[in-house]
């Protein structure tokens, strides 16, 4: 509707113009980390590189252990990913369907754990996984984002959207409460527990408080820490820090390719209405 | 998409379970409970754990002394409170961070909705721009600030040289502490930008296009649209991302530790970076929980505020 009003050449120019702004920090990330260090060093700065140069990313690997903390991020990421998936579905599903004393109570507790500012549990946290000798371990970086009141919260709004005569059906079949959620609503609620893990991948991948207090071990280090080592040590070559954040940056943006969508659905069914 | 909440819960479905005999029903009851106990169990345990606990624990810490390995050493009732109130340091954190929220946040949302409102069109090539706009949203706060240090950099950073090129001197983004909080400001406007695009625009993707039609029948122009039906009818998003980027802004700490680490002359220094070096620098939890406290409550009463005034302008549908 705005296009019949406005020249449509017109808002081409004005959307290209804030994508070159938006972007123009990444391209030249991209750029630079392909320069030489000649080249990344001269004023006027150079926009981009003569050739194609790999040695950066080679000298990346060499430098920091970067693998290493791309898969610590990897597990970390994934375990509480997976984690939550299933903490939060079988939460939701009691939420959704199953008839207890407390319900309406213990669903409000979990709406307002949501509203507890992690600051404030993070210094007593820092001291449970210090007590209990989980500092540098997977566990420690884990364990306390397993559960999730914002993923059983959203499951249990798509729970209760399924057509509820499926499950009237697979009762008079003499389905269980278990065969029922396992078969049934999982398989269902595809949709709406992807948009879970992409969102809970991407947050926790990005995470960068909780493992600088708990890793002081450098093998035990996630991509965002470690990313601002490569800082400190080569904070003269640019185009080798900048290398490193483009292979820290690849997974987060294959991700949002594959999850914008499901993404967007998620947040807009789960959060606008809440 | 999925309007409402659905409070009512199964109350109606299982009602209508066939009814075998009282006894089997009985047990069945029993069985439901025990499930929905076993369901339950690792969310309730993890939270106790991990925040109902700590909760309770920050309000005891912050009336202590503890040594550096966290252990409880002195009982001193309300002093970390008095202290902090009375420190001038602690005033400066809270007048920083409140000044950090006006300057991203109002200016973040103002630019992400005049993008959501441009990208949503009709126009060949669209969704390419709607993955721009939302790239951001993968950039963690590490490898974000990493960037925005190079383009930072005092003598070789390319915005000094942009600013050269219109005979502009060059500004110490990062040192001067005149323009260290805007620098960083500025940074985070970009970072947070794709999420706020994102939840403005699938706000206005909600809206039915008949109401654009008759807008249009009336002779309404783009502006007049924008102004008088868009965002009226998208005020439950604007307040959502509102909400959401405040407390967001309130929790700002990776950029500043890799840019600026509180300074130059402590012009950078918010209230959770503050919260940082006493816990976590020199090792006082008994203050650091005390300020996490006091911002737990500041963030609590501007949130409610929020509730309490805005959510009277927005309208649900």
């Amino acid at each position: 509707m705005i296009m019949n009003r406005m020249n449509k050449g017109l808002l081409y120019l004005v959307l290209l113009i804030a994508s070159c702004l938006i972007l123009f920090p990444l391209l030249y990330t991209l750029s630079s980390s392909f320069m030489t260090n000649g080249e990344s060093a001269t004023y006027p700065p150079r926009m981009l590189p003569s050739h194609l140069n790999w040695d950066n990313y080679m000298s990346v690997i060499q430098t920091i252990p970067v693998l290493r903390f791309i898969g610590n991020s990897f597990i970390v990421s994934t375990l509480i990913m997976l984690g939550q998936i299933v903490t939060a579905s079988t939460a939701a599903y009691a939420f959704a369907f199953l008839r207890f004393p407390g319900k309406t109570f213990l669903f409000a507790l979990f709406l307002a754990t949501m509203m507890i500012p992690w600051e404030v549990i993070m210094i007593p946290n820092y001291l449970t996984i210090k007590n209990w000798n989980l500092l540098d371990s997977y566990t420690g970086l884990i364990i306390p984002f397993v559960a999730s009141a914002f993923g059983t919260f959203l499951l249990r709004q798509s729970f209760l959207q399924l057509p509820g005569e499926l499950f009237e059906a697979a009762r008079i079949d003499g389905c269980g409460h278990v065969r029922i959620f396992l078969s049934l609503v999982l398989p269902l609620s595809t949709p709406a527990i992807a948009t879970l893990g992409v969102y809970s991948f991407l947050n926790h991948w990005n995470m960068y408080l909780w493992p600088l207090l708990i890793t002081n071990k450098e093998e035990m280090r996630t991509v965002q820490i470690g990313i601002s080592m490569l800082q400190f040590e080569e904070m003269t070559s640019w185009n080798l820090v900048l290398a490193g954040v483009v292979t820290v940056m690849i997974p987060s943006l294959l991700l949002l390719v594959l999850g914008l969508k499901p993404l967007v659905r998620g947040i807009t069914a789960g959060a606008l209405k809440g | 998409m999925e309007k409402d909440l659905i409070i009512q819960p199964a109350l109606k479905r299982t009602t209508l379970l066939p009814a075998f005999s009282t006894r089997s029903m009985r047990t069945n009851r029993w069985l439901e409970r025990i499930l929905a106990f076993v369901f339950l169990a690792p969310s309730l345990l993890l939270f106790s754990i991990f925040l109902f606990y700590p909760l309770i624990k920050s309000v005891y810490l912050s009336m202590n002394l503890t040594d550096p390995r966290g252990r409880v050493v002195q009982y001193v009732g309300l002093r970390n409170f008095t202290d902090l109130l009375t420190s001038e340091l602690f005033y400066k954190s809270i007048t920083v961070t409140l000044s950090f929220i006006l300057l991203t946040v109002p200016t973040g949302i103002i630019l992400s909705l005049i993008l959501a409102w441009l990208a949503h069109t009709r126009l060949r090539g669209v969704q390419l721009f709607r993955f721009v706009f939302s790239l951001p949203m993968a950039i963690s706060v590490g490898t974000g600030s990493i960037i925005w240090m190079v383009l930072y950099h005092p003598t070789l950073g390319t915005l000094n040289y942009f600013l050269s090129l219109l005979h502009i001197a060059p500004i110490n983004w990062l040192s001067d502490p005149n323009w260290a909080l805007l620098s960083i400001a500025l940074m985070t406007v970009w970072m947070n930008l794709g999420f706020q695009f994102i939840v403005l625009l699938s706000g206005m993707q909600g809206v039915s296009e008949d109401i654009y039609d008759s807008a249009q029948i009336d002779g309404a122009g783009p502006l007049r649209t924008f102004f008088n039906l868009t965002i009226p009818l998208i005020t439950p998003s604007i307040f959502f991302v509102t909400v959401v980027s405040m407390i967001g802004a309130f929790q700002a700490f990776g950029q500043i530790n890799i840019l600026t680490k509180g300074g130059p002359m402590n012009s950078t220094n918010v209230m959770v970076f503050n919260i940082y070096q006493d816990a976590f620098v020199n090792y006082r939890f008994g203050t650091g929980s005390a300020q996490a406290l006091l911002l737990f409550f500041i963030v609590l009463i501007l949130t409610l505020i929020q509730f309490k005034v805005l959510e009277k302008k927005v309208h649900y549908q």
